[in-house]
């Protein structure tokens, strides 16, 4: 039999599965690979030595074998733990959504080195600073972005027209806004947004996250924006994230643990 | 073309279908189970099946800590010599087993039957949390032990439990985390290696 073919590479674990009697499945975000779902032998033992370093947010340097249908972790190194991020409930929770995010957003065999960045440059601001929505915003924004599912807020979508200033309407299906003269003709569910929502989204688009994340609005523009994104990632995924829930309970349970 | 390929009877790939449901039993150990069990005398086979049965007729969650047991409440709840003033919360009830076995702990248990998993969409009303809840009000309760996995879900389950016990003022621990016996220093990651020297105690 031929030995298997090994690679090395490093990214992040976004989740993992358990798979029979010790082992689990993992999903990494990667380098030069892209997605990667690889089998962790044993990691559930307590023993394990690849345990710790293939738990969910960690940053780790992988040698993996490519197996005739699943791949196997061999070895694995912590880069970073994001220990800040796993200890406190709030920034987990928000972690794991932007892992969820990533996980949806990256595709096995199509390497995506700028969304493992992004990712990476997330995390970091939200283990060292305050937990900001506009972090969270700014990251949807982008990996959308990257993905190719940007939301257009500099036109209107069908038209081309520049926006005039005033209260628009959101397109989910179009991806982008629709100025007054479009929207009549349009049929789709079609989301209303405020100029000053469309400002913030382009100012998330435009600067860098750290720039993006100490962006401060209103509550009221906050929940208008939060709305806006909620429903277009809904639209473009087909479907609903399962980390939000938990994210909006640990934040309406507020409080440190 | 011959005219009929063998087919399994109908009671032996039935019974190959359902072995197969059951976990870690792939295709091919479930057959093999099947054609032993054919062969197993009669006595053997019926007392199988009765145990399988009785498991699932005379086995009930007990109702104050939600453990397996014949009796409700469990030997464990109704046991006077445990000590009434701790509750250890651990995710399934073969971790009571494991805790169990160790002797270093005499209090009482709550099982959560599974544990929170934001990215597999389990949320804390999935599991026995609020039971938890109105046992710690009610009774005499004064520490609190969580006793979750040391992974990323169970951290979140406890540190879930830990925000919303807060109120109640009462003494939470968990177990310390750290070197495992007989594991490799050098192959320790850093959050399990930090939290060991964290938590290191004089000799």
């Amino acid at each position: 039999m031929a030995r298997p073919r090994t690679y090395k590479t490093q990214g992040v674990v976004l989740k993992q599965m358990p798979l029979g009697e010790a082992d689990r499945i993992l999903t990494l975000c990667t380098h030069d690979r892209g997605k990667v779902r690889a089998v962790g032998s044993g990691v559930r033992r307590t023993k394990s030595r690849l345990a710790g370093h293939l738990e969910p947010l960690t940053h780790v340097r992988v040698s993996v074998a490519e197996g005739r249908d699943l791949h196997h972790v061999i070895e694995a190194e912590t880069v970073h733990s994001f220990r800040a991020l796993r200890e406190d409930l709030d920034r987990m929770s928000v972690a794991v959504y932007l892992c969820e995010l990533t996980d949806s957003f990256t595709a096995e065999g199509a390497p995506s080195p700028e969304v493992l960045d992004l990712l990476l440059a997330t995390m970091r601001l939200l283990e060292s600073g305050e937990i900001s929505p506009m972090l969270v915003h700014a990251f949807e924004v982008k990996v959308l972005g990257h993905s190719g599912f940007g939301p257009e807020v500099q036109r209107c979508v069908d038209c081309r027209s520049d926006l005039e200033p005033g209260d628009h309407l959101y397109s989910s299906s179009a991806g982008g806004t629709l100025c007054p003269a479009c929207r009549v003709r349009s049929e789709d569910a079609l989301v209303s947004v405020s100029m000053n929502a469309i400002k913030v989204l382009r100012f998330l688009q435009r600067e860098d996250l750290g720039r993006g994340a100490s962006l401060s609005v209103s509550a009221a523009l906050a929940g208008e924006i939060e709305r806006l994104m909620s429903i277009y990632i809904r639209y473009v995924l087909e479907r609903e994230l399962k980390s939000t829930e938990f994210m909006k309970l640990v934040a309406a349970t507020g409080g440190r643990s | 073309m011959c005219a009929n390929r063998y087919s399994a009877a109908e009671p032996v790939s039935r019974l190959v279908e359902l072995l197969h449901k059951l976990p870690g039993i792939g295709p091919k150990t479930a057959q093999r189970l099947t054609y032993y069990l054919v062969r197993m005398p009669e006595e053997e086979a019926r007392s199988l099946a009765e145990a399988v049965l009785a498991v699932k007729e005379r086995i009930v969650l007990c109702s104050q800590c939600y453990n397996i047991t014949e009796a409700d409440p469990c030997s464990l709840c109704s046991d006077p010599g445990r000590d009434q003033t701790q509750i250890c919360v651990v995710e399934e009830a073969l971790d009571v087993a494991a805790l169990d076995r160790t002797h270093a702990y005499g209090g009482l248990y709550h099982v959560l039957h599974g544990v929170i998993s934001p990215m597999n969409g389990v949320g804390p009303d999935d599991l026995k949390i609020q039971p938890l809840l109105s046992r710690l009000r009610s009774g005499e309760v004064r520490e609190l032990i969580l006793a979750t996995n040391p992974n990323l879900e169970g951290e979140a389950t406890s540190m879930y439990i830990n925000r919303l016990v807060a109120p109640l003022g009462l003494k939470v621990t968990r177990p310390a985390r750290g070197l495992p016996v007989g594991g490799d220093l050098e192959y320790a990651d850093e959050v399990t290696l930090g939290r060991a020297i964290d938590g290191r105690q004089e000799f």
